[in-house]
């Protein structure tokens, strides 16, 4: 990823770390009923459970900064490397047959980008604060990334015909 | 039916999405466009029953029972005269008109130039994935003359359509487009196309996983477009007749009035219309 | 043609039947025809002719015909004046006058003579065409262009108009006055004009020749107001009077004018006209706007009524209040476009994809498109569905003098959902089948109106009990509503009945009025509202009637089938249907009504 614009301010840097979190839950939100609506239990449960966990980190951060309403985003932009935030499964990677092990693998590529994400961040800024908040964050996803991959070991990798369906697509209209 | 929403001080992109969950196929394009639609009307702050979503017939003309807009499911390909209609006789409405590309550019051609034409008050979104998806995978006006499907076998064969260039040509003083993979760029554009006045056309590249699963390439096609949007309406058909289908951004922002509203006030009671029947 | 144990008839063309009894119009009415080609303002004329009855308190009906040419082709006005109001044509001309006989042959079915008619042609002109002489008529010949050159700078029309008025009957100064108020060009023109037509006048009182020739009665003169108008314009303004504020078309003959005279009238009473670039155009953008609150109409024919079937089933399925205004043409396809028939019937009542209830209503006259227009308005938005009207180019094209019709009081009044209602369900299943319609604006009562089958709440939907609770729904709003008096005009008493609707009421009025008078009394029942059928309201008109007689301008007799279809309908029901172009006439429907009367069982006979 091409270096981030690093926030100037511990409180622009965490309205950034609460951007990230929410974009996740609405994402993940939408995979989980997209799933819901194509009768994918198991995975719709899934990213409803990573919601959740988003939603969680969303409220430690407006917590830890005292905050009563959720923070306005810079007029700026949050100037994220890639089109969308880094924590934030891009729309199209999910799959309405898809598997636990499939939804989990997002999810970790996710951890991984918000964890190197938060490490340029670091060494981008020349604020103390912001540098410091920085770390502390990219070691927090470093902890999701080895939680989301002990969730992995658990779940049983998907055969090769995952994703074959002997019935061909629907006219609706 | 759309949620019945609550007053609040600040209206958020949520406030705009209803509680009906939207039929797409996961991994559609289409929900970062609804995503994206809802956060431009955010940041109009919009009182979403003031706000009127128009659509025809497609995957992506069921976007207006995703929305806590009032919404307008019509007839395949005539989305932009039935917006026409309620936008000239509420002009104090926000009219937002959507659709897919057979929608918009095979059954709704003609309205869909003279809605250029007309420069009527309205933000039209076409998701364009260059396929027919909703009746199973045929050819649109903007597939591929190459791509092999059921109903061409080998493929169309004809050139296909390059809806920015009709749309300039046919006098549109607003014209982008946007990708689906951007949402926050797409909100964006959508939000200046709301507050340009008159007609704006964003073609939004929305890729399809069901019918055109290599358009999960398209990703790493699409950038932004070189130069700044300009005003200028030869300089923009220059750059568009070299335009590579990928360039996203404003390509074109010129100013034109746009078509009248009604009401006008009236001068005269129905009955003295009668006068000039007087024998 | 063939027979559906009916009369039919061929043609109305040729000369008048000899034995046809002019019943109560005779002596009463005179029928003048101005004919010409090549810019002889044959036009020009007519309508000054009718002003000028107009403001000498008669009544009258002016039909044009022409050539297919744009400008300079042949081209009839065909008149009738009378003490009384006028809503059919005579069966023959008294007077057809001609400034030229260019291709005026070709008008020839339209212009029938009798014995008593008298022909004046240009003898410069050459001789009228036999196709005219053959009728027994008077046939003379008058310098009309010279005498016209001899007054300078004036137009041989004026001298026309100035001979044809004063032949009808009409006095002088209501001819001046007509050509007067009209004269838009400078004032030695009109000085001149005025001059050729009293130069006209003055020889039609020393013609002698044309003593035999019918004239108008001496009588007083109307009193009340009155309109001089076309059914293209008290469509549109019936229309206006209903409440339609918003109306979007695509020009087609014979509904043009409509649309022409609604724009600027639109305009001053706050509405709006739109051009739209076809008629699939036109019908999506009223329903939008109807959508959005505001009553909304199209017009058109029926080439542009085929291409709104689509727009016309959404607009029932979303429940959506529109009118269409089809001014009928002959058909099918292109048909005849500038031509009157009756034909689109069977399409506006049936031609819809689905299960899909919808209004027709038809004006009988030219006065009644005002108020059936109208009417259609105010049950368009009550019953949020869609109402078409079906007007002929024969009422839209005509102008007529009237008297100026009450306003009916029918006005759109739709039933809205109010802000914040609770649980608002858009298709909210009532006992009436009418739910409130939420406009948009309105907060707390937001919904998506569609075209797919829905729920109440408007989802959609593909369950059986939805589908079968919308269907009922429709169907029970336009069958429970109470329509009124309005529904039919029924006229008379008698075992027997006619039936009809649109334009050939005033054709049949008047030979009702014939038979009567020579001892055959028929009920008469002109139909308004088409659809949805009324058998109870029908059973109750024909109580006491035992035999019925369909009469209709079309060739596949489709009121009879329509009819027969909807109804139970009394012994052996006869039709007497003709397709257009040409208008029926009264004195071969009185022959009708009087061979059919007669044709009754053994036992009536001797009843």
């Amino acid at each position: 990823m091409s270096a981030p614009v690093a926030p100037r301010t511990l409180e622009v840097f965490m309205a950034l770390a609460y951007a990230m979190e929410r974009e996740a839950v609405e994402r993940y939100t939408e995979f989980a009923d997209a799933m819901q609506a194509h009768n994918n239990r198991e995975v719709a449960e899934m990213f409803r459970t990573m919601a959740q966990y988003e939603s969680k980190h969303a409220e430690q951060i407006m917590a830890e900064m005292g905050w009563k309403q959720a923070p306005a985003p810079p007029a700026e932009g949050f100037g994220w490397p890639g089109q969308e935030a880094p924590e934030t499964v891009p729309i199209d990677e999910v799959h309405y047959l898809m598997q636990p092990w499939h939804a989990l693998q997002l999810a970790l590529v996710a951890e991984q980008r918000a964890e190197e994400f938060f490490g340029k961040l670091a060494q981008a800024t020349t604020s103390e604060s912001v540098r410091r908040a920085a770390l502390e964050l990219q070691a927090e996803e470093h902890e999701h990334v080895a939680l989301v991959r002990a969730w992995l070991a658990k779940v049983p990798v998907p055969d090769e015909d995952w994703a074959a369906d002997p019935d061909p697509p629907r006219y609706l209209d | 039916m759309n949620d019945v929403e609550t007053p609040v001080a600040v209206m958020t992109a949520a406030h705009y999405k209803s509680a009906t969950k939207p039929i797409w196929c996961p991994g559609c394009g289409d929900f970062t466009v609804l995503s994206a639609i809802t956060r431009a009307l955010a940041m109009l702050q919009l009182p979403p029953h003031e706000v009127a979503v128009v659509s025809g017939i497609g995957c992506s003309s069921r976007i207006p029972a995703y929305t806590t807009c009032y919404g307008f499911h019509g007839v395949h390909g005539r989305a932009l005269a039935a917006g026409t209609g309620l936008k000239v006789a509420r002009p104090d409405l926000t009219v937002l008109v959507t659709g897919g590309d057979g929608d918009g550019y095979s059954i709704g051609g003609n309205h869909f130039m003279h809605a250029c034409r007309r420069n009527v008050d309205l933000t039209y979104i076409v998701m364009d994935n260059h396929v027919y998806g909703m009746t199973k995978g045929q050819a649109s006006p903007t597939t591929e003359p190459d791509w092999d499907n059921k109903l061409s076998p080998g493929g169309t064969g004809i050139r296909s359509f390059h809806p920015l260039v009709i749309a300039l040509a046919s006098g549109a003083s607003f014209v982008a487009r946007a990708f689906s993979g951007d949402p926050n760029g797409m909100a964006e554009i959508i939000a200046q196309g709301m507050r340009h006045p008159g007609f704006a056309f964003i073609e939004v590249l929305s890729p399809c996983v069901t019918f055109r699963p290599e358009q999960r390439e398209w990703k790493h096609q699409v950038h932004p477009a070189p130069v700044a949007p300009t005003d200028d309406a030869a300089r923009a058909a220059r750059r568009i007749m070299t335009d590579d289908g990928f360039n996203i951004g404003v390509l074109y922002a010129g100013g034109r009035t746009p078509y009248p509203a009604h009401p006008r006030t009236a001068t005269r009671t129905v009955a003295e219309l009668e006068e000039e029947f007087a024998a | 043609m063939h027979a559906l144990g009916t009369i039919d008839r061929q043609t109305g063309a040729g000369p008048a039947p000899a034995g046809a009894g002019r019943g109560a119009t005779a002596g009463t009415s005179v029928s003048v025809a101005i004919a010409g080609s090549g810019g002889s303002g044959v036009m020009t004329a007519g309508t000054m002719l009718l002003d000028a009855a107009a403001r000498a308190g008669l009544y009258g009906l002016m039909v044009r015909t022409s050539g297919p040419q744009i400008r300079g082709g042949e081209a009839a006005a065909l008149l009738r004046l009378a003490r009384r109001p006028v809503d059919a044509l005579d069966d023959a001309f008294d007077l057809l006058l001609a400034m030229d006989w260019g291709n005026v042959n070709r008008f020839a079915d339209e212009i029938p003579l009798r014995a008593t008619s008298v022909v004046i042609g240009d003898a410069d002109e050459g001789a009228a065409p036999d196709v005219f002489a053959a009728s027994g008529a008077r046939c003379l010949a008058l310098p009309l262009k010279k005498m016209a050159k001899a007054i300078a700078g004036s137009w041989t029309n004026m001298l026309a108009l100035g001979l044809a008025g004063g032949l009808a009957g009409i006095p002088v100064l209501a001819l001046e006055a007509a050509l007067r108020d009209s004269w838009k060009r400078a004032d030695a023109g009109l000085q001149a004009n005025l001059a050729a037509l009293r130069a006209g006048f003055a020889e039609a009182a020393g013609l002698a020749a044309t003593a035999t020739m019918a004239r108008l009665d001496a009588g007083a003169a109307a009193s009340g107001r009155r309109w001089l108008i076309s059914g293209n314009e008290a469509a549109g303004f019936g229309a206006i009077r209903g409440g339609i504020r918003f109306v979007a078309a695509y020009p087609i003959t014979p509904a043009t004018e409509l649309l022409e005279w609604m724009a600027p009238a639109l305009a001053k009473v706050g509405g709006t006209l739109l051009q739209a670039e076809d008629e699939l155009a036109s019908a999506n953008m009223i329903i939008g706007a109807s959508y959005g609150g505001v009553p909304s109409l199209t017009a058109t024919a029926g080439p542009g009524l085929a291409l709104m079937t689509e727009a016309i089933g959404l607009a029932v399925s979303a429940e959506v209040p529109i009118v269409v205004v089809d001014v009928m043409r002959g058909g099918p396809s292109t048909g005849i476009p500038a031509k009157s028939e009756q034909s689109d019937l069977s399409f506006a009542v049936s031609g819809l994809h689905g299960d899909a209830p919808r209004l027709v209503l038809a004006p009988t006259s030219i006065a009644d498109c005002v108020a059936t227009t109208q009417w259609a308005v105010q049950l368009a938005e009550a019953l949020q569905a869609p109402a078409i009207v079906l007007s002929d180019q024969f009422m839209g094209q005509s102008r007529a003098i009237i008297d100026r019709p009450v306003d009916s009081g029918f006005a759109a009044a739709r039933l809205t959902a109010a802000a914040d209602t609770p649980d608002y369900k858009r298709y909210r299943n009532t006992e009436s089948g009418i739910s409130p319609m939420a406009i948009p604006g309105t907060p707390g009562v937001v919904y998506t109106a569609d075209g797919l089958e829905h729920t109440e709440a408007g989802i959609p939907s593909s369950q059986a009990r939805d589908h079968g609770l919308q269907l009922d729904k429709r169907e029970r709003k336009l069958a429970r509503y109470d329509y009124g008096r309005w529904w039919a005009d029924i006229e008379g008493e008698g075992t027997a009945a006619v039936i009809t609707f649109g334009s050939v009421t005033g054709t049949v009025r008047e030979a009702v009025a014939r038979a009567a008078a020579l001892g055959f009394d028929v009920k008469l029942i002109a139909l308004r509202l088409l659809a949805p059928a009324q058998p109870e309201r029908l059973a109750e008109a024909l109580n006491g009637v035992t035999r019925v007689l369909v009469v209709e301008q079309n060739h596949g007799a489709q009121l009879y089938r329509y009819l027969r279809a909807m109804y139970d309908l009394p012994g052996r029901p006869a039709s007497f249907h003709r397709p257009g172009p040409l208008p029926l006439r009264p004195a071969e429907l009185t022959d009708a009504i009087v061979e059919w009367h007669r044709a009754r069982s053994p036992e009536k006979e001797t009843a």
